[in-house]
């Protein structure tokens, strides 16, 4: 009788269910741990989780993480970013006149696209006119806007492209000047949105980015296959100016979005490397030792209304900064490594001086110290937080944001004694939307840096700023800003910024909570992938060792 | 006949009509855009965005320019994926989820009915409280920690399936179980019951008084009209699997369109919420439509002429 078959199947899977609820519980992995050698494996395919399917390949049109890392490995800028830092790609060598405005590239003869064709300065003068040109709908040009007229043009007051200051002088010699100097240029230009595009085939083909058949790119790998919403495929670029120092064959890039997903995934070693594995393994895998722990720049703060009542007087503001655990946070919170942040500028951007560090320079502005924050928020007029009017702090709907701001609401009654704060969550565009109309007492907010310098940080809170959501206003620090804005002398221009930052933090402004990290796993055979500190990682370099 | 499907065609037609604007109201009811970034974009770049997808027109003008391309099919571009049309999500899109919908399908349909009978003719045995256990727990643990149960027992501890991704036959049984618990539940206990009522009707007494086989009183007598009940399950049951692919689908990796669903909406991308729920919206209606002509097929008893009596 065929339902006896049925029934004892049954019967085997629920007992397998429960056996392995009983097992899972006691833990305990039989895992052997690889042998890999240093020797290259056979086979050179490395398998990267980017976690969802990419908006578009075209570099004037991507702005996230699974784009960048797709980009990255399929074209090439002017300079590349490594583990060593800046280096000539498709420039061999540059000029920078005196004055630090007008950047001569002189660029390599062996560069070429991956259908013959050489790499021309007229590809990368085409390149940029098109993301500033707002028919273009780049969303990333004010990556340009250092260059002269780029944001006039961008902004729609002038027409003229030819005002823009890049200019291809001949195939090999590209010109750019600029708006005012700015010494982080050059690393811009190892950014996605400042990538060449083959002229020829955008001009022809709209639609040139969608399929591999028609994407034509110059970087160390092509595209091949095109799974949407499941995987992309690169193969090796043989045309590639330096194919002989590429050593994968094959990178496959996955769109699991589920994070429980994709570190099984990676412990069952059908990926390779993943980013951001889940809150609740992080322990774990930092035990077993198969969790890294790289530098990212970015920040996670609080922002305070300050047009209103209590977060316009900055002794609220600082009493409340002062008064929070910052290491509880990191340690038992957010378990990746972060740094506790008493200041707005993450470590790892260089400053003025050679190898110096600045962070290292500037220091900790601020220490935590619930006694002086008891005084500050009694000379404000609450004492022991009397008469506070009920405080909100509003964070995008997310496990962490809660649980920190749980955290934090804590901290503020026990140390300050103030009772009636509130949370409220919202889904991420209305928190954007909230957040956007000043809708908020204080709210969570993240930030990474676009590039290596402190600006990318320290001109988010000029007056007007976009990213200055809670309204805060100082003439001297917009004064500050514009001064190292319109400088090339890098002593002036740290200077300026570490005053800028010191402003900030003593007006408190902003609250910041930590510094972030990026957390990966790597199989042991994967070696020198680099982990660029403003996210995407490259496999330029990357190898499969013998395992 | 084609009366009645005249009728429930333009009753349809009605429906979709509604869904339609419903959707496109609350979508735009909702704060924040497509373009709403944490990286704010300069209003020269907004400006064009919102002319090239006419989010700069009113409402209304957006709204009957949108059903104008409907009826057309055309359901524009993603404001997400560049590369993508809407129409190319759901081509793409839709064969994945049809299959591993359709395999669930079968999957709950072949087990929901074995254990139902089973559990009828075992009633009160131990088979019947297995079954019945099962069932309940079927029902009651969500698709998606069944999901993440399998994972962790049948990748990362047994190491015999694929934990995700789509393609290979292998990698369809997790999401396919996941998503066909429900419905199998649900079928075994509709079965169960409604053998059990039919078994105790006189003609499947007289069936065994004439001395039938087993086989034949239960499969040719009684199955086939405790089946009618499951027949009638089947539109809400298409349903429960499509909107149970929402969520396993993106636990899986599966390149289907029940992820798209969800994450259209985060987004924002106004084109592929519109293009999506209409696309569900139609299955639904066209399986309620097929189980009820299947239904008066197979009942005498129901009549699906539209005539007035």
């Amino acid at each position: 009788m065929p339902w006896k078959k049925v029934v004892g199947l049954l019967a085997i899977m629920a007992v397998f269910a429960f056996v392995f609820i009983l097992a899972g519980c006691g833990g305990g992995q039989e895992e052997s741990t690889g042998t890999a050698s240093g020797e290259m494996a056979e086979e050179q395919v490395l398998i990267h989780n980017i976690g969802t399917e990419p908006e578009s390949l075209d570099p004037a049109k991507i702005t996230g993480i699974p784009e960048g890392t797709a980009v990255y490995q399929l074209f090439e800028g002017l300079t590349r970013i490594t583990e060593d830092g800046l280096k000539p790609a498709v420039a061999e060598s540059w000029d920078v006149s005196p004055d630090g405005l007008t950047y001569t590239f002189h660029l390599r003869d062996g560069a070429k696209w991956n259908n013959g064709d050489p790499v021309t300065a007229y590809d990368f003068e085409y390149a940029w006119k098109r993301a500033l040109n707002p028919e273009t709908e780049c969303e990333y040009a004010y990556q340009l806007y250092y260059v002269k007229n780029g944001e006039a043009y961008n902004a729609g007051e002038i027409t003229d492209p030819d005002q823009v200051g890049v200019k291809a002088l001949d195939e090999k010699t590209l010109e750019v000047t600029l708006e005012a100097p700015a010494p982080y240029f050059l690393s811009l230009t190892s950014f996605y949105t400042l990538y060449p595009v083959h002229k020829a085939t955008v001009e022809a083909n709209p639609d040139w980015a969608n399929a591999p058949e028609t994407f034509v790119s110059n970087g160390p790998f092509n595209l091949e296959n095109w799974e949407h919403h499941s995987k992309l495929e690169l193969v090796k670029n043989d045309t590639y100016w330096d194919a002989e120092n590429v050593k994968l064959d094959k990178v496959i890039l996955t769109m699991v979005e589920e994070q429980a997903t994709y570190l099984t995934m990676w412990e069952n070693g059908e990926i390779d490397t993943i980013e951001s594995p889940p809150l609740a393994d992080m322990d774990r895998l930092r035990a077993e030792g198969k969790l890294q722990t790289k530098p990212y720049l970015g920040v996670y703060y609080y922002i305070f209304n300050t047009e209103q009542e209590p977060f316009d007087d900055p002794k609220v503001r600082k009493a409340l900064a002062l008064a929070i655990d910052r290491k509880t946070i990191v340690e038992k919170i957010t378990k990746g490594g972060q740094l506790p942040a008493f200041a707005l500028v993450p470590p790892g951007i260089p400053d003025a001086e050679p190898g110096s560090d600045f962070r290292e320079v500037g220091g900790d502005l601020f220490k935590e110290d619930v006694e002086t924050a008891k005084q500050l928020l009694a000379e404000a007029g609450y004492p022991n937080g009397e008469g506070l009017p009920e405080i909100t702090i509003l964070y995008n709907t997310h496990e962490a944001h809660k649980t920190i701001a749980e955290a934090i609401q804590e901290m503020w009654k026990t140390n300050l004694g103030i009772e009636n704060v509130k949370l409220t969550n919202q889904e991420w565009k209305v928190y954007l939307n909230s957040r956007d109309e000043g809708d908020f007492h204080v709210a969570r907010a993240g930030w990474i840096g676009d590039y290596a310098d402190p600006m990318t940080f320290v001109d988010m809170f000029v007056t007007g700023g976009s990213q200055n959501d809670g309204r805060w206003s100082n003439a001297r620090y917009d004064e500050l800003v514009e001064t190292a804005k319109n400088t090339g002398d890098q002593k002036v221009r740290m200077e300026a910024m570490h005053e800028a930052e010191e402003i900030l933090m003593d007006e408190m402004a902003v609250m910041p909570i930590y510094f972030y990290t990026l957390n990966v796993c790597e199989q042991d055979y994967v070696r020198d992938v680099f982990w660029d500190p403003l996210g995407p990682p490259h496999f330029k370099s990357a190898w499969i060792a013998k395992h | 006949m084609s009366r009645y499907v005249l009728k429930r065609l333009i009753a349809s037609l009605i429906t979709l009509w509604v869904i339609v604007t419903l959707t496109f109201i609350l979508m735009h009811s909702i704060p924040g855009g497509p373009f709403s970034y944490e990286k704010e974009l300069p209003k020269a770049i907004i400006e064009n965005l919102n002319k090239r997808y006419h989010l700069d027109w009113p409402l209304w003008k957006q709204y009957l320019d949108y059903l104008v391309h409907l009826i057309q099919w055309d359901l524009g571009p993603s404001f997400k994926y560049e590369s993508m049309t809407v129409n190319d999500i759901i081509n793409k899109g839709f064969p994945v989820s049809a299959a591993l919908g359709g395999i669930s399908l079968g999957f709950a349909l072949v087990l929901g009915i074995t254990a139902g009978v089973i559990s009828a003719l075992k009633q009160y045995q131990w088979q019947d409280s297995l079954v019945m256990l099962m069932a309940t727990l079927g029902f009651s643990v969500p698709s998606f920690i069944l999901a993440s149960l399998f994972i962790y027992i049948f990748s990362y501890k047994l190491h015999w399936l694929p934990a995700a991704m789509w393609g290979k036959p292998e990698q369809v049984i997790m999401p396919a179980l996941a998503l066909s618990a429900l419905p199998t539940a649900f079928i075994a206990r509709m079965v169960r019951t409604t053998m059990l009522e039919v078994l105790s009707q006189d003609y499947i007494r007289t069936a065994w008084a004439k001395g039938l086989s087993g086989r034949v009183v239960i499969l040719r007598h009684a199955l086939k009209n405790a089946l009618l009940p499951v027949l009638s399950y089947l539109g809400p049951l298409t349903a429960a699997i499509l909107t149970g692919s929402f969520v396993v689908e993106k636990i899986f990796g599966i390149p289907g369109m029940g992820r798209q669903f969800v994450t259209s909406i985060y987004n924002r991308d106004y084109t592929t919420i519109m293009g999506v729920t209409i696309f569900y919206s139609i299955i639904l209606i066209l399986a309620n439509f097929l189980v009820d002509i299947m239904y008066a097929y197979l009942d005498p008893r129901i009549k699906v002429t539209g005539e007035k009596e």
